[in-house]
């Protein structure tokens, strides 16, 4: 088997660039994109444990895959409250720039 | 295990050389002549320059509808991959686990119930 | 019967090269519709690697959701959200290096701990088809978060419904 440290440099990698794209976008789908593949990321490491460490518990045995299964299902669940946020937001205001949404600011 | 899926890795790599050699080929053979009708967007007669400004904007606004039908469709995808595991253990679970399934699945009802209410499945 | 590990080793290298480019096609590309199939390509990157760690199951469910539903939704807010390209605005932000700055510092501290911890790693076979076993996981140590999860989703979908609805 492939050491693990390869799919955590993977997995690392994925999450920085997931991380550059929330920060450094202006767009807010762009930013919503960053953050799914940070989730991703993560789902990488869950699979990459579960596939390499093995817990104490014989019934946990799959705890590795279901985790991200919840994690994609609250990705789906995330994108769908934030996309009609941005869909809110570009009705009442005409942008999707999210420097130019900044009501609350200071 | 892994190595059965070369089988597909195969399939894949085929998948593109195959129709990347024609394109190539047709690419390198063909005579290169171009004019402005050739060039255009749409070949049909119609210049694409000619439309009048407002229509050569191609970012048209879609609705919000088709946003609402794909959040449906999200749900009952999601669904779909609970559902596939639950059924293939069907046999051992027994009962109790029947009944989850049942709750799991009538909450889920519940959104299409709360989307049909409000008339959100009906293309006005 | 266990797989060639070179095998193995090319398909983590050609999967992972296609989650990264894609990824970074993703947060690069101006183009909105562009960054989106970088998403969309990177996403299947990562069912590839799921597929090289043998979690099957997980990896068309990869597919299934994510590239078949939430890009759905993705590419429909790009659509609905349209006369965005007109403007010349930079796709980055005035902040982009302080960003990559902060993004590189993140990615030198994980990778000083992926490779500092012994992680205890154990080479296993994976134990034939999973799937009734995670079905019966799922009803019996996983019961709560299970339904939990529907109710996540009726919210959601209630909620997505009454914020977007003109």
């Amino acid at each position: 088997m492939i050491p693990l440290p390869f799919y955590l440099t993977l997995a690392a990698a994925l999450f920085c660039i997931g991380l550059y794209g929330a920060l450094a976008r202006r767009n807010a789908i762009a930013i919503l994109m960053g953050i799914e593949l940070m989730l991703n990321a993560v789902n990488i490491n869950l699979i990459a444990f579960w596939r390499y460490v093995k817990p104490a518990a014989p019934t946990m045995d799959l705890a590795g895959q279901i985790f991200a299964l919840f994690v994609i299902t609250l990705a789906a669940a995330e994108a769908a409250i934030g996309i009609a946020l941005i869909i809110a937001i570009y009705r009442s205001r005409d942008t999707v720039n999210v420097e130019e949404v900044d009501l609350m600011k200071w | 295990m892994l190595d059965e899926y070369g089988i597909v890795a195969l399939f894949a790599f085929v998948a593109v050389v195959f129709p990347a050699i024609p394109l190539l080929m047709a690419w390198v053979i063909r005579p290169k002549k171009p004019n402005k009708s050739k060039r255009a967007t749409y070949e049909c007669g119609l210049e694409f320059e000619d439309f009048p400004a407002e229509a050569q904007n191609v970012w048209v606004q879609f609705r919000v509808q088709y946003f609402i039908y794909a959040l449906i469709f999200v749900v009952f995808d999601i669904e779909v991959v609970f559902l596939y595991p639950w059924a293939v253990a069907y046999n051992a679970l027994g009962l109790f686990a029947l009944i989850e399934m049942v709750i799991f699945l009538g909450i889920l009802a519940l959104a299409l119930a709360y989307a049909w209410r409000k008339g959100l499945l009906e293309w006005t | 019967m266990s797989t060639p590990l070179v095998l193995t080793y090319v398909g983590f290298f050609v999967m992972a090269a296609i989650t990264l480019g894609g990824a970074l096609m993703a947060v690069s590309a101006r183009n909105l519709i562009r960054a989106a199939l970088g998403l969309i390509i990177a996403l299947i990157g990562i069912a590839g690697i799921y597929f090289v760690l043998e979690a099957e199951f997980v990896a068309v469910v990869q597919i299934l959701v994510y590239v078949g539903a939430i890009s759905i939704l993705i590419l429909f807010a790009v659509m609905l959200t349209r006369g965005l390209m007109k403007r010349d605005l930079p796709a980055q932000n005035a902040q982009w290096i302080a960003a990559a700055f902060i993004s590189l510092a993140m990615f030198a501290a994980l990778l000083y701990v992926a490779l500092s911890t012994n992680w205890r790693a154990v080479e296993t076979q994976v134990a034939g088809d999973l799937i009734p076993k995670l079905g019966t996981e799922l009803m019996t140590t996983y019961l709560l978060p299970f339904e939990a999860v529907s109710l996540l989703l009726l919210a959601a979908l209630v909620g997505a419904i009454v914020i977007a609805r003109e």
